[in-house]
């Protein structure tokens, strides 16, 4: 395989973006993105996109990207794995990179989710419609049971959770594209609304639109299009058990833990080496269970490093220096590639206040459903 | 929803009917083609026993809109004595009240209204196998579930 390079990133804003379409929010992430690299034609796109389906009624996003980004004719495919829709969409660009099949790849993510779509239903679409939405549960209620478990089998407390969200948004309040720029205190969290205990509204990411894009090449030809390419090191998925009912432990992420190994192995480095990470953080008990599952924090010790300030910015290993899902925002098919953008503008030295000193490894961890499929990249700033 | 994918799941939701992994054992629920496990494919039908513990759970406060009339509703995952788990609703009891291990039996319910069609949709759902704050015979039961196990 050849070894690949992420020469360019761009991404709207995320948040309520009435004056948004589908379609706009696309262009104007892919735009941002071809442009700053100089190149007017690529040679394949990919768009994670979960559900547009459902949110405003549009399948076959395709040739409606490629022909609104001005590029028909181009082959374009979406690709679609829940919330890890946009995670995919890149590994599914670098393989064809890596192959030798195409040279420059647009890898995409988008998702409009506030046109009036019962989000709620959309969402727990991407559980087991038979045996889980059949008996009432919601996203946040499965995420609550995981919690629930959690905190059976390693004391996890509320105010661990809480945590989590208090540094999230200490983080995004620093990012200018993140939907919800205001810190919060542990007092709010944990007065904020019950959703499905224990999860609380301030526990949840918020319903978003928005879209992000990278652009990526043979790293030998990165040169072409910048001076700072990053190259992937890294890049796996794994899927487990669909339900959380048929897992043997609902509070581990089997997918995290083994994408995890997988990307660690490719790219040759342990999670010791890491400067930063970017984790999917869609409910604060994810971001817990997702650095335990990529090794980040010892089993079972995840809910202690939000609060010692372990994985703020400053700390041992940043995690969401972006702001996370909880603050940056979740436009679930655009937040795997996201999740890339903020490493590829950390190992390029441009974060602005949010950057990590010298940041040389990155990793994104991005999951559908309820950890059922997960997918994750290493990045080395080369 | 069209009403032939209810029908289709009539022996799973009505009977509890799982299946048996011939190979390893491990009982699914509902009823798989292939086992998770080990990969094979010669699964006998089984009924599970109406009964079960509580091994996590939550109380959904914010509902789909099928379950809008029902919240605060306790939701769990049920193991049974064979193994299989399963999410169900846990009521007749306050869903505060819930604690892992639980001691609960599965009864037939009517699980909600679809929609506008308003095709009823039935199930199982958890109740306590003793009345809350009975915990003395709870735990002799459970006793005699471990045995039973053993």
């Amino acid at each position: 395989m050849r070894e690949v390079a992420i020469v360019a990133a761009g991404m709207t804003r995320f948040g309520e973006l009435w004056g948004a379409s589908l379609r706009d929010l696309f262009v104007e992430a892919a735009q941002q993105t071809v442009e700053s690299a100089g190149a007017d034609r690529v040679d394949a796109i990919y768009v994670g996109n979960m559900s547009a389906g459902q949110f405003v009624g549009q399948e076959h996003l395709g040739p409606l990207m490629a022909d609104h980004l001005g590029m028909a004719g181009v082959p374009c495919i979406r690709v679609e794995s829940a919330c890890a829709s946009g995670g995919v969409a890149l590994r599914t660009a670098f393989l064809e990179v890596a192959s030798g099949a195409s040279d420059l790849v647009l890898a995409a993510g988008v998702e409009k989710m506030t046109d009036g779509a019962d989000v709620t239903e959309v969402l727990a679409t991407a559980s087991d419609q038979e045996t889980e939405v059949y008996h009432g549960a919601t996203f946040p209620a499965l995420y609550a049971m995981i919690a629930r478990a959690h905190m059976l089998s390693h004391g996890t407390t509320e105010e661990d959770l809480a945590w989590v969200s208090v540094k999230n948004h200490h983080h995004g309040a620093l990012n200018e594209r993140a939907q919800f720029r205001r810190e919060v205190t542990t007092d709010q969290v944990l007065g904020s609304a019950l959703v499905s205990e224990p999860l609380r509204l301030l526990h949840c990411s918020p319903v978003s639109d928005g879209a992000a894009a990278v652009l990526l090449c043979p790293l030998d030809q990165a040169a072409q299009y910048t001076k700072t390419p990053v190259a992937i090191r890294g890049a796996a998925m794994a899927t487990a058990a669909m339900a959380l009912a048929d897992r043997r432990d609902i509070s581990f992420l089997d997918a995290v833990a083994l994408s995890g190994a997988k990307a660690y192995e490719m790219a040759g480095i342990g999670p010791e080496q890491l400067d930063l990470a970017e984790v999917h953080d869609c409910f604060s008990i994810a971001e817990i269970c997702c650095i335990e599952a990529l090794g980040l924090a010892p089993p079972g010790q995840g809910r202690h490093c939000a609060r010692t300030g372990e994985t703020g910015l400053g700390g041992r290993i940043p995690v969401n220096t972006s702001g996370g899902l909880k603050s940056k925002g979740h436009p679930v098919g655009a937040t795997g590639v996201a999740q890339v953008v903020e490493l590829f503008e950390q190992l390029t030295g441009a974060a602005g206040a949010r950057q990590v000193p010298d940041a040389e490894f990155g990793l994104a961890q991005n999951m559908g459903g309820t950890g059922a499929s997960s997918v994750v990249h290493i990045l080395q700033a080369v | 929803m069209p009403s032939p994918r209810y029908w289709r799941e009539i022996p799973s939701r009505y009977r509890l009917e799982a299946s048996r992994c011939g190979e390893c054992g491990r009982v699914s629920y509902p009823p798989r083609h292939i086992c998770p496990a080990c990969r094979g494919a010669n699964l006998e039908t089984m009924d599970l026993s109406h009964e079960g513990r509580v091994v996590t759970w939550t109380v959904v406060h914010v509902p789909p809109t099928d379950f809008l009339m029902q919240a605060p509703y306790a939701l769990a995952v049920v193991e049974t004595p064979e193994g299989a788990r399963m999410m169900v609703q846990v009521v007749d009891c306050d869903p505060e009240a819930l604690e892992a291990g639980m001691p609960v039996a599965l009864e037939f319910r009517l699980i909600r209204r679809e929609g506008r069609g308003g095709i009823l949709c039935y199930g199982h759902k958890a109740v306590p196998a003793y009345p809350i704050g009975d915990a003395e015979e709870a735990e002799m039961q459970a006793g005699e579930m471990e045995v039973a196990h053993a």
